[in-house]
């Protein structure tokens, strides 16, 4: 068949006539740099691919749950127990979970160390930390929808402690709670941030986010740079050489996802009882093992502040820091750069020693 | 013969459409081992007694000529008693759209709002748009309560 007449063609020279000639170019054009770290390049495809995974998941849940104290936890209990596949979709919902700000936090730490937010990059930055928190949000929210005894003490204790936060803690105690206490009314609300505030927020982050890896293309590392004086770093095209490999990373997630759902069911533990005594035990989600722990340690006062508010205090600070270290850190090879490269590495050695140590005790 | 092979094409193109076939074959499988589970959860399992007794009243709960809507298995039905002091119970859902029918005292018939259909107390559509009689149930009284059964000899 003469390629000019090709459907493929066709097809092309119609979206070509609507979005311009060459307005598609970005896709086939774009340009991935082969290195020795590139295998880092792969992270944020995957945190994006896992994110997708929770969308789908999470609005087939949608189809079930109800979000009240007489009934979320026996929606969930149907869901495990009556609906068809209903234990695999709420187990690939929960483990996608933990992998995805597993993967989320693991592409944030090689773009620090690969130092990815030079100039121009700050903003991809900022907005790869905001997702962050968006998906802690995500984590946090969604951890108590279940309405088990486990998630119901676990969220009284992580909003107690927003009540340390000055001037705004009282307020802000009883805006997350929807109240004094943490009751019904806390749970519409978690429900409503999870299904509604933080996926709207997301989808904007994400999709800036990915408009500005578009824009400026993958991140060539200092040692890489060096490397090649005269800027001419190997580099393969995105489609299809790098887009095929993500793929392939991406249906090996989904068997290992499935994997873990099915011989690894997610617990749903027993109905929460407000007037029951908290049992021993009681732990948030892994990523904030760090945060618990460090409360944990902190001392009642410390230099005549509340511990609670010297660690709100600290973690305040470290966070505002973090998020601002591509405006710090101007010259790679400068003192700065180095400085906040062996910051990083502390940072990493803290959470993990505060991260087994809470896990441990 | 080595004509073949340096002709290049026939060959090449061969392996090139076994490869294909492999990888299309595999792909179109995990696509159906993703999309079967889904399909799967998004039709509800069954639920509901439907072929359960209902207790539709209390013996003296009705007067003769009026009706009340009650309960059956997760739909309405109506129970009827008629001037004679007998009773009739039927399926309370309009054979038309599925709205809930009524009696009506003056008329001694059932009359759906929605679109004017009438039945008379055999269930039977006499007028308007439902195309079905209503589905007729079996009423025993037990004591001083009026129970409901699908008739199963029906």
């Amino acid at each position: 068949m003469d390629a000019k007449h090709s459907p493929a063609a066709r097809i092309r020279g119609w979206l070509e006539e609507r979005f311009g000639k060459g307005g598609l170019d970005w896709l086939t054009h774009k340009q991935v740099p082969r290195h020795r770290h590139t295998l880092w390049y792969y992270l944020g495809g995957m945190t994006l691919f896992l994110f997708i995974v929770q969308v789908v998941t999470g609005i087939l849940l949608l189809l079930y749950y109800r979000p009240s104290p007489g009934e979320a936890f026996e929606s969930v209990q149907f869901i495990m127990t009556k609906v068809r596949f209903g234990w695999l979709v709420r187990g690939i919902h929960a483990w996608s979970a933990n992998l995805l700000i597993f993967t989320a936090m693991l592409h944030m730490f090689s773009a620090f160390f690969l130092k990815a937010y030079r100039k121009p990059r700050e903003l991809t930055w900022v907005t790869g930390c905001i997702l962050l928190l968006l998906f802690f949000g995500f984590g946090f929210s969604g951890y108590l929808l279940p309405w088990n005894t486990l998630a119901f003490f676990a969220t009284k204790v992580g909003t107690q402690m927003m009540a340390a936060v000055p001037v705004i803690g009282t307020w802000l105690l009883t805006f997350l709670r929807g109240g004094e206490d943490v009751t019904g009314s806390t749970l519409t609300r978690f429900f409503g941030f999870h299904v509604a505030v933080f996926p709207a927020l997301t989808t904007v982050v994400v999709a800036t986010h990915l408009f500005l890896v578009q824009k400026f293309g993958m991140s060539v590392p200092p040692s890489v740079e060096r490397a090649h004086p005269d800027g001419k770093v190997p580099s393969y095209s995105f489609i299809p050489n790098f887009l095929l490999r993500d793929l392939m990373g991406w249906y090996f997630a989904l068997g290992v996802l499935a994997a873990l759902a099915a011989l690894f069911p997610w617990d749903l533990g027993v109905k929460a009882d407000p007037f029951a005594a908290t049992p021993a035990g009681i732990r948030p989600e892994w990523y904030f093992l760090f945060l618990f722990q460090t409360l944990k340690v902190i001392p009642g006062r410390v230099l005549g502040i509340e511990g609670e508010q010297v660690g709100l205090l600290v973690f305040g600070l470290a966070g505002a820091l973090w998020l601002m270290v591509p405006f710090l850190d101007r010259n790679p090879h400068g003192r700065t750069g180095r400085l906040l490269a062996w910051a990083g590495v502390g940072a990493v050695l803290y959470i993990v020693a505060m991260s087994v140590w809470a896990w441990r005790g | 013969m080595s004509s073949d092979v340096d002709a290049g094409g026939p060959p090449k193109a061969a392996r090139r459409r076994v490869l294909e076939l492999l990888v299309g074959s595999g792909v179109a499988a995990s696509l159906v081992s993703v999309l079967y589970p889904i399909l799967k959860f998004l039709l509800p399992p069954r639920t509901g007694e439907l072929d359960a007794d209902a207790v539709a009243a209390r013996a003296d709960e009705l007067a003769p000529n009026s009706a009340k809507i009650f309960r059956f298995g997760n739909r309405p039905g109506i129970l009827i008693r008629q001037a004679d002091g007998s009773y009739r119970a039927l399926s309370a859902v309009c054979t038309h759209l599925n709205c809930t029918v009524q009696y009506r005292t003056g008329e001694h018939d059932i009359w759906c709002a929605c679109h004017n259909g009438v039945y008379d107390l055999q269930g039977r559509n006499v007028s308007g748009p439902p195309p079905r009689p209503l589905e007729e149930f079996q009423v025993h009284v037990r004591g001083k309560e009026i129970v409901v059964s699908r008739g199963s000899r029906a």
